[in-house]
């Protein structure tokens, strides 16, 4: 199982903040295929960090980790 | 010094305080950035905003521009707190102290530090209007998206 986090927009798309996604895929690309058909959602300019580190689409994912689906930044 | 360098508040910022942080003997110059709340952005007129972080990677990244200043700008100390939540008109959103042993560096650091968080830090605002809102999607303000999402771009 690995937790999920959505931000901003994506967060108010899904309807939540935080979820644990049962299974754990290989890759952030092949998590963001799952969750894009599961919610019917765009992850195509979004970043991604796992446990709070910016990763690239072929990253792998382990089992506990947290993934962040961080759309473009706007502090300031 | 106990108050961190690096922080997300959801509370009213003193840019005395921050700036206190990264004072010291050595320093001959403090340059302070605050970031504020702009009622117009391009003949629109904001109501107010809502600004969202990822509190925990936020700081983190603070730390590392932070810590990228340390290495291009030696003998420099950064300290930034960002503020979360509802904003009004004239509030202040982000403050950066950069001290130096001399001016130059501090402005040049200071400068670096409000466009790296630009970049990197996971902090989101959603902009309120007279006719609805939006999230603020990329850094030059320009492209809000009407939807409430990014266009999607194909590859």
């Amino acid at each position: 199982m690995i937790r999920l986090l959505f931000f901003a927009h994506l967060g108010e798309q899904i309807g939540e903040r935080e979820v644990m996604w049962p299974n754990v895929p290989e890759t952030v690309k092949k998590l963001k295929d799952e969750v894009e058909e599961r919610y019917g959602i765009s992850l195509g300019r979004v970043m991604t960090a796992v446990n709070e580190e910016y990763v690239r689409d072929e990253a792998p994912l382990h089992a506990g980790d947290t993934v962040a689906f961080i759309p473009p930044v706007s502090g300031g | 010094m106990t108050e961190p360098l690096f922080a997300i508040t959801d509370r009213p910022i003193s840019v005395e305080d921050v700036m206190k942080k990264v004072m010291r003997p050595e320093a001959g110059a403090v340059a302070v950035f605050a970031g504020t709340v702009r009622e117009w952005t391009n003949g629109k007129r904001t109501l107010f905003l809502q600004y969202e972080a990822y509190v925990s990677m936020a700081e983190k990244m603070l730390a590392q521009i932070g810590a990228e200043i340390a290495e291009k700008w030696p003998g420099a100390k950064t300290a930034i707190t960002h503020r979360i939540g509802r904003l009004k008109i004239g509030d202040i959103a982000v403050v950066i102290a950069v001290s130096s042993p001399h001016r130059a560096e501090a402005y040049e650091a200071n400068r670096y530090a409000i466009e790296r968080i630009k970049q990197i830090v996971p902090i989101w605002k959603k902009e309120q209007w007279e006719d609805g809102s939006a999230w603020v999607g990329d850094q030059l303000e320009t492209t809000a998206y009407p939807s409430g999402k990014p266009e999607v771009k194909e590859e």
